[in-house]
């Protein structure tokens, strides 16, 4: 299936997810065009990192589609290890490979998974350190760094893989309130330079500043959705209120 | 401007413990002696296919089986006399490790260390053939079998191996214990016999009973040096037979599954022991 | 060099001291012949359980029930009988089923010799003990960091070389050493199927010399520096892999 700009990059149409009994998701729907930077927020519990997980197909869904760029992420003959190099993904643990130095974690995968030349592949990772401002880090092992060096590492290495959308789970949660900016300036870097993003957040300003659509949800379905204007100020839901005035 | 931030501590790896015996299924699968059973099964029907007026291989087997029994039972006798020997002696070298005198200390270490580096196989023969026929105890002759020397030979890896569990659960206890007992003015002895020991006594039954069924495996080495247990019970009774060669498969198996069917239940048992009591802890 | 030997001699005719293998060039020969067989069998053992203890370890997370239930029995019937019975039952039993070569004098012999068996043997009965070490190993990795790699996406067979093995292998290098020295004391059984290693070239001297408590201290000694390289190698090598940053 061939697929064009103007259609959405990532198409979530009815999704039904459930662990075991429980139902996580219950009809979710959103569309994400490229080059947009959308933020999903919502309480404990609601689905969110579910959702996201859902799009490069860690989590598997029950009913409803899930296209990535024309793909159908459910579809049992998909192969998924081609999904995950269009899709990156950062998460709030950052999970690097304790054993490899910075430079190191970043070149890995596009050496084993995408077959490139090892010399290239260094190049691009010291690039991409600079880019997320760590080039001094690069013999550096993750035990080594803060939390936020870790992430920002986190973000290289998922970009290393150049990929299409990348997928941003709750990543600021583990970080002391000092490191959250630094991590959250790259963010905002990367989505000025035209990278799709898809964040979980419970970033507010960030989400107000950067954010092309917000959706809000809540028990597992999107309650509410707007672009950041609309949504931060004329909120309709009693449900999305009662949540921003809790946060805000 | 509220929000919820918090500083994790994240474990680049999991704690580690370290596990001796396995862990999967703390329930015995007799479905294990299916294998084994059909490995004797089917290697004595191989081989009766190419046998004619000799007496089928299974009843062979069912012949010898009583005193394959009773030789397997020798062992067992050995092993505990081991056990028996190697603890207590092993006690005395683990708190001798423990000592505060230096050359206590010193020399038990270094005993204890030799002992373990030393092959089972050669502290064996070290014995048959350096301890004396027979002893002269205050004037009664106490003559040393073959079988008593094996025991002996055995008993000594296992007391090094019980003075190092000892010295391990002394010294996994964590050190508040000893403070404690300092504050209350306990004397060293009395912190070690009333508080120390028998708070590890938990500790050191998983790796001693572990120990044990080592312990028992290692018995047929016995039969290198001459001592008749199983292992020679069936050499002798294959060369009765002939020398058949396709008894060989069922027999050495039969003797793999008692050997199993002995060890296997003893080291489920470590688990479960070892799992209830670190949870104790 | 020649002084060096004749100075035992000396030793021998003023103290009674026997030690043959030092002042008599054939039993030196043999000494040295038994320590270099010795050497060899410990090596390759090595080399093969530990190759079987990764596949083993591999094969237990495999999805299919049976190949779980082969290797977990494979693990608890090499744990739970005795290595020489298995000695005995691969050199005899199985020994007779293997088709005989014709040999440089004229007659034939097995295609696999006494070394060959107790290779085999010893390796399967270390293995097994080494599935178990490495599975404890594989699970003390985080399912996160595994997540990760999924994520960037690496096949499962790249995660288990790539992240899983370096990491569960610093984790379990203390029990894996404590496996390794029991093989080395466990070679010593081979003497049972004549094979001509330490012991069995020791006990052909002391036949012959009758100096048996010289021999015995000698053996003690040799297998004592014997095991104290390898626990030195083995530490050197937990050295030289520890990751700065993370103290276990």
């Amino acid at each position: 299936m061939s697929w064009n700009d103007t259609e959405p990059m990532v198409s979530i149409k009815d999704v039904y997810k459930s662990f075991g009994t429980l139902e996580v998701l219950k009809g979710v729907s959103l569309d994400v065009m490229k080059g947009e930077v959308i933020c999903i927020i919502g309480p404990s519990g609601s689905g969110k990192s579910t959702l996201i997980r859902c799009i490069n197909g860690l989590n598997d869904i029950q009913a409803g589609s899930i296209l990535v760029e024309g793909q159908e992420v459910n579809d049992p003959e998909l192969d998924k290890l081609e999904l995950r190099k269009k899709v990156g993904m950062v998460f709030q643990q950052y999970n690097l490979f304790p054993h490899k130095t910075a430079l190191e974690n970043v070149m890995m995968a596009p050496i084993r998974v995408l077959k490139h030349d090892k010399e290239i592949a260094k190049k691009a990772a010291v690039d991409l350190l600079r880019k997320v401002g760590l080039e001094d880090k690069e013999k550096a092992y993750p035990g080594e760094m803060s939390g936020g060096q870790q992430q920002r590492v986190a973000i290289a290495r998922s970009l290393a893989m150049n990929p299409d959308v990348i997928l941003f789970d709750e990543v600021t949660a583990a970080l002391d309130p000092e490191t959250v900016n630094e991590v959250l300036l790259t963010i905002k870097r990367l989505a000025e330079d035209g990278m799709t993003c898809i964040l979980v957040t419970h970033e507010m300003g960030f989400a107000r500043e950067v954010a092309d659509h917000i959706y809000f949800t809540d028990g597992g379905l999107i309650v509410e959705h707007g672009n950041p204007k609309k949504f931060f100020e004329n909120a309709k839901d009693p449900r999305t209120k009662e949540f921003l005035s809790q946060i805000l | 401007m509220k929000y919820q931030t918090y500083k994790t501590d994240l474990p680049v790896m999991m704690p580690y413990k370290p596990v001796e015996i396995e862990n999967f299924g703390s329930s015995i699968k007799f479905w294990y002696l299916v294998p084994i059973l059909a490995l004797i099964l089917g290697t004595s029907a191989i081989a009766q296919s190419g046998s004619d007026i000799r007496l089928g291989t299974m009843q062979t087997l069912m012949r010898w089986m009583p005193l394959l029994l009773q030789g397997f039972i020798f062992n067992v006798l050995i092993s505990v006399m081991a056990m028996a020997i190697g603890t207590g002696l092993g006690a005395a070298l683990g708190i001798g490790q423990l000592s505060l005198n230096r050359l206590v200390r010193s020399s038990s270490w270094l005993l204890t260390q030799f002992f373990r580096n030393a092959p089972w196989l050669v502290l064996l023969f070290f014995a048959m053939f350096l301890l004396p026929f027979e002893v002269n105890i205050f004037g009664i002759i106490v003559p040393l079998p073959d079988w008593v020397k094996a025991t002996i030979g055995l008993a000594l890896p296992v007391m090094a191996n019980v003075s190092e569990i000892i010295r391990g659960a002394v010294l996994s206890l964590p050190s508040g214990q000893w403070e404690a007992a300092e504050s209350l003015a306990y004397s060293r002895r009395q912190t070690l016999w009333l508080i120390i020991l028998p708070q590890c006594l938990k500790r050191m039954l998983p790796p001693w009973m572990n120990l044990y069924a080592i312990l028992t495996m290692a018995t047929v080495l016995a039969s290198i040096v001459g001592v008749s247990e199983v292992m020679t019970l069936t050499g002798e009774a294959l060369a009765a037979e002939g020398g058949r060669p396709d008894l060989l498969a069922p027999f050495y198996a039969f003797v793999l599954l008692i050997f199993f069917v002995y060890c296997y239940p003893i080291a489920q048992l470590t688990v479960r022991l070892e799992r209830k009591f670190s949870v104790i802890n | 060099m020649e002084t060096f030997y004749e100075w035992f001699l000396i030793l021998y005719e003023d103290t009674g001291i026997n030690l043959p293998f030092m002042y008599d060039d054939y039993d030196r020969g043999r000494i040295l012949n038994g320590l270099w067989a010795t050497i060899k069998l410990s090596a390759t053992c090595v080399l093969f359980s530990v190759i079987i203890g990764m596949v083993g370890a591999w094969l237990q997370g495999s999805p299919w029930k049976i190949t779980r239930r082969v290797v977990n029995f494979y693990v608890q019937l090499f744990r739970n009988t005795p290595p020489l019975v298995q000695l005995y039952f691969f050199y005899f039993a199985v020994g007779i089923l293997i088709p005989r070569v014709e040999n440089d004098w004229g007659g034939t012999s097995p295609l696999i010799d006494s070394f060959g068996w107790a290779v085999i043997s010893l390796s399967f009965f270390a293995g097994a003990f080494n599935v178990e070490i490495f599975r404890s190993g594989i699970e003390a990795v985080p399912k996160s960091t595994i997540e990760a790699a999924k994520a960037l996406g690496f096949s499962r067979l790249q995660i288990y070389k790539d992240i899983t093995l370096p990491l569960a292998l610093r984790v379990v290098i203390p029990s894996l050493n404590n496996n390794l020295v029991n093989l080395v004391k466990t070679t010593t059984l081979a003497y049972a199927i004549a094979v001509p290693e330490l012991l069995y070239e020791s006990n052909q001297i002391w036949s012959d010399n009758v100096n048996v408590t010289e021999m015995m201290l000698f053996l003690l000694f040799a297998y004592f520096i014997l095991v104290g390289i390898l626990v030195w190698a083995m530490n050197s090598w937990d050295r030289s892999l520890k990751i700065p940053g993370f103290g276990q």
